[in-house]
């Protein structure tokens, strides 16, 4: 790492930071109850009103961090899988990983969440997530796999197992209650609504575990995005460390699923815009595409809350409509 | 595989033959088969012997029959314009709702509906062709700006892109004009509430469309060797796309507004058709209508059969025949390759 990158990287670390840091104070203070920025602080610091207590810390406290690590965990994973699969366009979304989580989640709460109490179901949720997550990525893996796995085979055919988890779950959506059916729904539009304490706690090991992990292992990473024979030629054990990278960016957008729904886009369009600005090295667009996939979430989720009061635009769909035309111009350019 | 049906053209007509009547008898189990099960001699004499006091008489030719032959002309046009758009582009993947056209008309009928309550029925067809011609636009347009053309993946992937995109915008013009219900009905796909008005409505865009589609059938057969060949065999071939994509529009646009995003239908049954005849496209065109028509009343009768009384949206059931098909012609595809 020269030394120019490296302070570049530091300011721009910095910048971010400070992006998140105001948007923190932008996202408390509005709503349905508006809250100046001096009695965010006052409120902060313990001396508010019960009322702006029970608000700041019950509601948009949690909302806020959960935004925060779910943009980070799905920016993350996005990273990760388009250099193991050396594909610019590869992304949860796009590869059918989220909705195989969605479709665990929805049979999760249409068999399983009654019978239990809601804190333990909290800390399942994810579990079954990243069960379907791993089963989606299992069924593309074996499905592209035709003497060796190619990028683009790998595209489509998460496109196509995609669209069949979303018919499988619009069957499934029929059967459930009303209540259960309304809960599916909004979650696999991605949302964040319903955002509490026990949630963040829940996704919070996840995101202090694999990211960190992602981050030291960013110069097998950084092989890897060279290609097989060179990563091969290297010594890297490709196959193996494949693997492992890739239970690692499933893990990651599972767990964030289970918390947000099935957002789409973020992991593709974030790690873009990060190599834009500070190169290919993994060292540096893993920490920041981490920010700036939680201050987009952060921003998507504060404009959805607030463009049409009282009703809520689901999170997913802010975020689709800002980044598919970045992606549509991505596709251009690609040869 | 079928080379002695692709040369023979009596076998031909004997395939178009067997599957009208198969078509019929669909038709006829379609009617009879609901919430009350109608002898086929009660529908029968519903259709030409009609008495209007008799109630199984009234739901034959109030719901069931408008619904049957909607689902007749939708099936035969999304196969059309699958057959169409297949044949122009050359590329195996090239469907109305893979390249996102369903998600562009059904955006415009939200729109419409948000800012003009009292639409007719004519105006939110018209949308619908607006709405399939913005998203055939902006396909279009993402192929000829790229340097590498319109591959299979990058045509996939432009397709999603832009269906989420007019999607989520037409879910959030329908959160604000408490849409939603609607909307859902036209991503999910479904023919409950076919009327005779819009079997009026497919009948005039699908006449216009489909022979269009006939015309230039001739002219696609040569596209297919290639732009360079059809052009020095003399063929007019901007012509040859701007009525292809005409007919696309027409057809797609009239079963969306009638009958939602239906998926698949024009993805699978060209492929099948070209397989069982060849690729004749005088012949792929008729015969795509028919075996797209016959997937579309049979999918129907399913959708109302696995969760009776509820109805499975029929977009569901297209799906899971055509995904499938799709990951077989995923697997097949390569980089930058046509087939």
């Amino acid at each position: 790492m020269n030394t120019r990158k490296m302070r570049r990287m530091t300011g721009i670390i910095a910048l971010l930071m400070l992006l998140i840091v105001v948007m923190f104070f932008i996202t408390l203070g509005t709503g349905v109850v508006n809250i100046s920025p001096q009695e965010v602080i006052q409120t902060l610091l313990g001396n508010g009103t019960d009322q702006q207590e029970l608000v700041l810390f019950e509601f948009r406290l949690p909302r806020i961090i959960l935004a925060l690590l779910i943009g980070i965990g799905l920016a993350v994973s996005g990273v990760i899988l388009q250099s193991i699969t050396q594909n610019d366009l590869a992304e949860p979304g796009i590869l059918g990983i989220n909705t195989g989580a969605g479709f665990a989640v929805v049979l999760f709460i249409f068999f399983l969440q009654d019978s239990m109490n809601s804190v333990l179901s909290f800390f399942i949720m994810p579990l079954f997530a990243l069960a379907g997550a791993l089963f989606a990525a299992l069924l593309i893996y074996v499905l592209a796999w035709k003497k060796g796995v190619n990028p683009i085979r790998l595209v489509l055919v998460g496109i196509g197992i995609n669209a069949g988890f979303s018919a499988a779950l619009a069957i499934l959506q029929l059967k459930m209650s009303p209540q259960d059916f309304r809960q599916a729904t909004v979650w696999l539009s991605g949302d964040i609504w319903n955002a509490n304490w026990t949630f963040v706690l829940a996704l919070l090991p996840w995101i202090l575990i694999f990211v960190p992990y992602a981050l030291q292992k960013s110069n097998t990473l950084n092989i890897m995005n060279l290609g097989d024979d060179v990563a091969g030629g290297l010594g890297s054990s490709v196959e193996s460390d494949r693997r492992i990278l890739l239970i690692i960016a499933v893990a990651l957008a599972g767990a964030s699923v289970a918390a947000g729904g099935a957002i789409a886009f973020l992991g593709l369009v974030v790690p873009h815009i990060a190599r834009r600005i500070i190169g290919p090295l993994h060292q540096y667009t893993i920490p920041i595409s981490a920010l700036m996939g939680g201050l987009l979430l952060m921003v998507s989720d504060t404009i959805g809350k607030n463009l049409l009061t009282p009703m809520e635009i689901p999170v997913g769909i802010v975020v689709a409509i800002l980044s598919t035309p970045y992606f549509i111009y991505l596709l251009i350019k690609e040869k | 595989m079928f080379s002695f049906i692709q040369h023979s053209k009596f076998i031909k007509l004997i395939i178009v033959f067997l599957t009208i009547i198969a078509l019929g008898i669909s038709i006829g189990f379609s009617v009879s088969f609901g919430a009350a099960d109608i002898h086929l001699s009660v529908v029968w004499q519903a259709v030409f012997n009609f008495n209007e006091n008799l109630t199984s008489h009234q739901v034959i030719q109030e719901l069931r029959l408008p619904r049957a032959l909607a689902a007749v002309m939708t099936g035969a046009f999304l196969a059309v314009s699958g057959a169409v758009m297949q044949g122009l582009t050359r590329n195996p993947l090239a469907s109305p709702s893979i390249m996102g056209v369903t998600h562009g008309a059904a955006f415009a009928l939200v729109v419409v509906m948000a800012f003009y309550p009292a639409v007719s029925n004519f105006g939110m067809t018209i949308a619908s062709f607006a709405g399939a011609g913005i998203a055939v636009i902006l396909i279009f347009m993402i192929g000829s700006f790229s340097p590498g053309g319109l591959t299979p993946v990058k045509l996939a992937l432009a397709g999603v892109a832009i269906g989420t995109l007019l999607s989520s915008l037409s879910s959030v013009i329908a959160l604000h004009f408490q849409l939603e219900k609607q909307l859902g009905f036209w991503m999910a796909g479904g023919l409950a509430g076919t009327d005779w008005t819009s079997n009026r409505i497919l009948l005039i865009s699908g006449v216009i469309g489909m022979l269009i589609a006939l015309i230039i059938s001739k002219s696609m057969t040569v596209l297919n060797l290639g732009e360079e060949v059809a052009a020095g065999l003399g063929q007019n071939t901007i012509l040859i796309k701007i009525m292809g994509i005409l007919t696309v529009l027409l057809l797609t646009g009239a079963a969306v507004s009638v009958a939602g995003a239906i998926g698949f239908i024009g993805l699978i049954i060209p492929h099948m058709t070209r397989f069982i005849i060849g690729t004749d496209y005088r012949w792929v065109i008729p015969v795509s209508a028919l075996f797209g028509a016959l997937l579309l009343v049979l999918s129907d009768v399913v959708s109302r059969m696995i969760n009776a009384p509820y109805e499975t949206p029929v977009g569901a059931i297209t799906s899971i025949l055509g995904v499938p098909f799709f990951l077989y012609l995923a697997r097949g595809a390569k980089r930058g390759g046509n087939e």
